[in-house]
């Protein structure tokens, strides 16, 4: 009797002692990515050292497929009443998250006037998409850009400089022309320049709009440009290439082998996102430049990439241990590690300050352009029901580039279209 | 009575999921097609057939139904001609017949997923294995999945390749079901192997054919796994299907009450569609 007292007494004692510690807030934190690789290895990494230095709370990792996968488990779960607490999603799902009544503002949780001085230090072409109706939704995480990669054997081979990429479009065209090779039965071995536009051809289209100073909406996200002269002006250019130059194949170029294409020396010059650098460095069996995408009236390229989100129906302190995270996940150490891992631009000045930054780009130089086009970087495309919008302007798009339409029909078709889907959110 | 509960008992299981998970939801989805689209501040009400009239100035609904049409007939009667004649030949006495069944039945049982990717980097301009067969041919170049006149070909070429070998199994297993002695009866009387297949093999397939014919019209509205991969509905919708248009406009625009009405609309035309076959041809189908 009394042994078995004795036990019940040490039991209770270690029942007791850790409520009197602390309560531990659980955290389900959407990631967007196939199970695993070695991104996956970062976030649980991520998510352990979190856990070490704040005990009172757990991160989930969730890793919920691609980015349009992931918004619809968010957007479902939302509607079933059990959203997740954070997630990471594209930075153009801002207008639809709020739509749907689905995220706080990150303002009305970071009220210090420390948390402010966090927010306003990263860089501003960042905040573009993640900031509306003077309220910020959303904080930069895993963002990227478009570069332009050149083969700098072929350029040599063509007789170009191969330590500089092209400065501008006239040049582009120039330098492609010098680059495309032909055999002896007429068919194109190798392209001068690739531009993909499968998928999501309105993100490569800003990089053409933008340097050709001209904005495809409007900061509320109520309406859009797309008959603009110097819109369809940009979309000629880029249906030249192929039509006219005969410097790009024709047709639907597809995004995910355009990286291959440039491996396999069959395009010169490609224009792809940074997140490709560390596949390119891996994989290009020559030397490789970086270049910003060439200017028109001024350099320029849209952001892209993912943003944090704060989510509706869930509880303060959940809330509060979220955005917890989400500054311990962007101090700039953790920035420089994250951007050093995965190819992405790291999101504050002060990161770039980190000696480890510092010396990754010294190592690789490359890394470097992303950075310093940002100062002519724009926001991403992104409205209110924003799929169907950049849907109308893809096949816009893809109808100019497949020969089907001229490039002013194409985009006035697509501008009515935007005008019919977003006249409900005039107001 | 007991006699009364105890079957109504033992079918309990399989009634409790199929109304949970397939009649509640086609009722729901009919219910649906009716409402407007819940949005900020002004949740789903009642407007009738207004979906429905949507859908008659539906540029993209009308070209995704064209599609869809040349998609099936494109994909059944070759895919079915097929797997008739890959299981007249496997049916056969041959060496390493075993092994050629396995082949033919393999991209059945791979992951639709799995072949887009394999068939996509097939299609690669300059450096797809069909560029460079092509090439070696001294043939141009050609950009097969990013051209709108080639690429709904290009996609049911993948639908046909998947299909085969699945309705070559049920052809096979019907072949042999049917007895040696009717072959050894039509050579006595001096029948071709032409007229042999014509009169007798294929009169008796009927039953099969039948049964496979409303699979693969199934399947032709219900595969659209490639898409995703391959091309997703581009160029400018030339290879949008009816089930990939309703996944976007549920999933990607959350146009919910529109994207019901799209699903009535398909269930109903696979209904009519099921319905005529078996009515019809049943009637001229031979059973032993």
């Amino acid at each position: 009797m009394k042994k078995i007292l004795t036990v019940a007494f040490a039991a209770l004692v270690v029942v007791t002692t850790p409520v009197a510690a602390q309560k531990v807030t659980e955290i389900n934190f959407y990631y967007p990515v196939a199970v695993g690789g070695p991104v996956t290895k970062t976030i649980d990494q991520m998510a352990a050292d979190f856990a070490k230095e704040n005990p009172d709370v757990k991160v989930n990792p969730i890793y919920s497929g691609t980015y349009q996968e992931s918004i619809v488990k968010v957007l479902t779960a939302t509607k079933s009443g059990k959203p997740p607490q954070l997630a990471v999603l594209l930075s153009t799902d801002m207008f639809s998250l709020i739509d749907e009544d689905a995220i706080v503002p990150i303002d009305d949780i970071a009220k210090s006037a420390d948390d402010k001085k966090w927010l306003d230090g990263f860089y501003k072409s960042f905040m573009m998409n993640s900031r509306t109706g003077g309220k910020t939704w959303g904080v930069p995480f895993q963002r990227s850009t478009i570069v332009l990669y050149w083969n700098k054997d072929a350029f040599k081979e063509a007789g170009l400089d191969p330590e500089k990429g092209p400065a501008n479009w006239d040049q582009m065209v120039e330098y492609a022309k010098k680059l495309t090779k032909t055999d002896a039965s007429g068919n194109v071995t190798q392209w001068g320049v690739k531009i993909p536009s499968s998928g999501f051809p309105y993100w490569l289209f800003q990089g053409l709009t933008t340097p050709n100073d001209v904005l495809l909406m409007n900061d509320a996200g109520t309406e859009t440009y797309f008959d603009k002269p110097a819109v369809i002006e940009a979309l000629q250019y880029w249906v030249d290439l192929s039509a006219k130059h005969k410097v790009m194949p024709a047709g639907v170029i597809e995004w995910g082998t355009t990286p291959k294409d440039f491996f396999e020396k069959k395009a010169a010059m490609i224009w792809t996102t940074t997140g490709n650098l560390t596949n390119i460095r891996a994989n290009a069996g020559f030397p490789f430049g970086v270049a910003m995408l060439p200017a028109k009236k001024h350099p320029g390229s849209p952001t892209g990439g993912g943003n944090f989100y704060v989510f509706e129906k869930t509880t303060p302190a959940e809330q509060q241990a979220s955005l917890r995270f989400i500054k311990w996940a962007t101090a700039p150490q953790r920035a420089a590690q994250w951007s050093i891992a995965t190819g992405y631009v790291a999101v504050t000045p002060a990161a770039w300050d980190t000696p480890e930054m510092k010396k990754y780009a010294q190592d690789v130089p490359q890394a470097l352009v992303a950075r310093d086009q940002l100062q002519y970087s724009v926001a991403e495309l992104s409205t209110h029901d924003n799929q169907r919008v950049t849907t109308a302007l893809n096949n816009g798009l893809q109808a100019a580039l497949t020969g089907s339409k001229s490039p002013a029909d194409a985009m006035r078709d697509s501008q009515r279209e935007a005008t019919r889907i977003l006249k409900d959110f005039k107001r | 009575m007991r006699a009364r509960v105890t079957p109504w008992l033992l079918l309990l299981p399989a009634l409790t999921l199929l109304v949970a998970f397939t009649h509640w939801p086609a009722l729901a989805t009919i219910w649906d097609s009716f409402l407007s689209t819940p949005k900020k501040g002004r949740p789903a009400h009642f407007i009738g057939l207004d979906n429905y009239r949507g859908m008659v100035e539906d540029e993209v609904f009308w070209q995704a139904l064209t599609n869809n049409v040349i998609y099936a007939v494109g994909t059944i009667p070759l895919s079915i001609a097929l797997a008739i004649a890959m299981a007249l030949w496997v049916n056969s006495r041959l060496a390493g017949r075993g092994f050629l069944r396995l082949a033919y039945f393999t991209p059945t049982v791979l992951p639709m997923i799995a072949v887009a990717n394999i068939w996509l980097f097939f299609y690669t301009p300059q450096y797809g294995l069909l560029e460079q067969i092509t090439q070696a041919l001294g043939l141009p170049s050609h950009n097969w999945l990013g051209d709108k006149r080639t690429v709904l070909g290009a996609i049911i070429v993948v639908a046909v390749w998947k299909e085969a070998g699945f309705f070559m199994i049920f052809y096979l297993a019907a072949l042999q079901q049917i007895p040696p002695s009717l072959a050894e009866a039509a050579a006595l009387e001096g029948a071709s192997r032409a007229q042999y297949f014509r009169r007798v093999l294929f009169p008796l397939l009927m039953p099969t054919t039948l049964f496979v014919l409303v699979n693969a019209l199934i399947n032709s509205v219900r595969m659209v796994d490639h898409l995703f991969v391959m091309t997703r509905g581009g160029p400018d919708n030339a290879s949008a299907l009816l089930l990939y248009y309703i996944y976007q406009v549920g999933f990607s625009f959350w146009d919910t009450g529109y994207a019901a009405a799209l699903t009535v609309v398909v269930l109903a035309a696979l209904g009519a569609v099921a319905f005529f076959q078996i009515r019809f041809l049943d009637r001229r189908t031979h059973y032993q």
